[in-house]
């Protein structure tokens, strides 16, 4: 547990200075810190380099044709067969972490050439990545593998010390 | 299940072959004979069921939102699944407007959750069965309900096709519905999406237009061929809802009833209602008394002062 937090730290401190650390066999950080959502539960240490071996190198598994590799899913290839390398390959670049914000329907609404129209936002788009291949792959799924509740978390779940016990009213926020 | 069809076909069939209702001719209400179709830019949202991992997340974020009272075990406790009440898997209550239940589809890799609360029909069964006007359907696409006004007769129980207002059993001297409000006054009608659409991480839920939705409902059908059941629930379903579902198992193997054809329910019960100031005065009386009803009254009447003239018309 204790090894985990400074795990955490230590990627934390590192993604402050650098917001990456440097590569070693592929391009790209040997952990990342995914914190942009974080409020219910504590920032996800992401452990990169793992995944990319178990992907054996092949990004665009998660990063779609944004690192330059060949897209595989054919219903990407019909406009992205010969694509190149994005501006970004980050996932909140392209995924909104509001996206059913007034503004980004708008947006989506003006658009009228627009063809990603179904994109999910980034939440979603962690998720059902990250889960859709743990599933497959038979790694991890419960919520708690991935991520430890705040005492927010806990409040809002009423788990913990949050929790209802019969015939007594829980401990409020 | 069985026990609640019966009052429901109680009320289609019996009410509406009432030779008596027709001899009454049109009362108070005039609907029209075809389907409304709901605001033109009305919100709604589409539930893509075969995302959904029952996590109960979007439970706890109504509970939170809605003020509701705290829940017999955490968010968290899967067990919730197992449970079953007088033969049926958990509904909504007076604890709480919306469930997720699991459903083990043979043939299907892994269970399949839905999650379940009110679907705001475009002509909602609540609101047409209502004689005090308790419920409005506003222009944003929320059904929302007014317990000033109400009386606790509780035909509104009766006439959801999907069983979804729920009896406040807690409150008997001030009879209270509570259902889903779409989040209509802490969200929806700020532009914002609801609470449970917000929290869930699988974004099983799309926020937006009911006519976008409907368009990339079928999209989706299309562009991940055999993935869906070819169908959208409450595209038509009683006249259209405003939340619909996608989903890649049989509809009827994941509790929803696909008997209930594409009329809305005014269109079943619209002769019974000619009759209901005559039966349905008499029933609240003998629950609330007459005081209690005239002072309802006098607040409905102070209500509808207080509500915008937009409020009204729309
Ligand atoms: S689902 Fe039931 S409670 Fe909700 S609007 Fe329709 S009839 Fe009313
Ligand atoms: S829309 Fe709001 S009230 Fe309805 S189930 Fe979701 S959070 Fe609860
Ligand atoms: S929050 Fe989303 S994934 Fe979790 S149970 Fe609700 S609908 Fe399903």
């Amino acid at each position: 547990m204790s090894k985990k937090f400074i795990t955490a730290w230590l990627a934390l401190l590192a993604l402050m200075m650098l917001n990456v650390q440097p590569a070693q066999s592929m391009e790209g950080p040997d952990t990342a810190t995914l914190d942009s959502l974080t409020d219910l539960f504590a920032p996800v240490s992401f452990n990169h380099a793992m995944h990319v071996d178990v992907v054996a190198n092949d990004c665009a598994v998660c990063h779609h044709h944004t690192t330059g590799t060949k897209v595989t899913d054919e219903r990407c290839a019909r406009c992205h067969k010969n694509s190149g390398e994005a501006n970004s390959v980050a996932c909140r670049d392209c995924h909104n972490a509001n996206p059913f914000s007034a503004e980004n329907l708008q947006k989506i609404a003006d658009a009228e050439l627009l063809f990603h129209t179904d994109k999910p936002g980034l939440k979603g788009a962690y998720h059902r990545k990250c889960l859709g291949c743990h599933q497959e792959m038979g790694a991890p799924t419960a919520c708690e593998n991935c991520h430890t509740k705040t005492e927010k978390g806990e409040a809002f779940y009423r788990s913990g010390k949050f929790a209802p016990t019969p015939g007594k009213e829980p401990a409020s926020e | 299940m069985k026990n609640l069809l019966d009052r429901r076909k109680f009320l289609k069939g019996g009410l509406a072959s009432g030779v008596l209702a027709s001899v009454l001719g049109t009362g108070k209400k005039a609907f029209a004979e075809h389907s409304f179709g709901g605001y033109p830019n009305s919100m709604g949202v589409l539930v893509d069921l075969s995302k959904c991992i029952g996590c109960r997340t979007c439970e706890a974020a109504c509970n939170k939102e809605q003020e509701m009272p705290a829940p017999d075990k955490p968010f968290d406790d899967m067990s919730v699944f197992d449970e079953i009440r007088h033969g049926q898997k958990r509904r909504t209550s007076e604890k709480t407007h919306t469930v997720v239940n699991r459903y083990d589809v043979p043939g299907h890799d892994g269970p399949v959750f839905r999650k379940f609360q009110c679907n705001h029909c475009n002509e909602p069964g609540c609101l047409s069965s209502c004689f005090v006007n308790a419920y409005t359907k506003t222009p944003e696409g929320a059904v929302v309900y007014n317990e000033k006004v109400c009386v606790g007769c509780r035909t509104c129980m009766i006439a959801c096709p999907f069983y979804v207002p729920a009896y406040k059993y807690s409150s008997p001297i001030n009879p209270v519905i509570t259902k889903c409000k779409m989040c209509y006054d802490t969200r929806l009608k700020n532009g914002r999406p609801p609470a449970c659409v917000e929290a869930c991480p699988q974004e099983v839920m799309t926020f937006g237009k009911r006519r976008d939705l409907i368009k990339l409902g079928h999209e989706r059908i299309q562009k991940n061929p055999g993935k869906y059941i070819d169908h959208i629930y409450g595209e038509k379903e009683v006249g259209g809802t405003a939340w619909m579902y996608l989903s890649s198992v049989p509809f009827a193997e994941v509790g929803f009833n696909t008997e209930l054809g594409d009329q809305p329910i005014v269109n079943y019960v619209k002769e019974f209602l000619t009759v209901v100031p005559m039966v349905l005065t008499i029933w609240p009386a003998l629950f609330t008394g007459f005081h209690l009803l005239a002072k309802r009254k006098e607040n409905q009447k102070e209500s509808q002062k207080a509500t915008t003239p937009s409020d009204r018309n729309a």
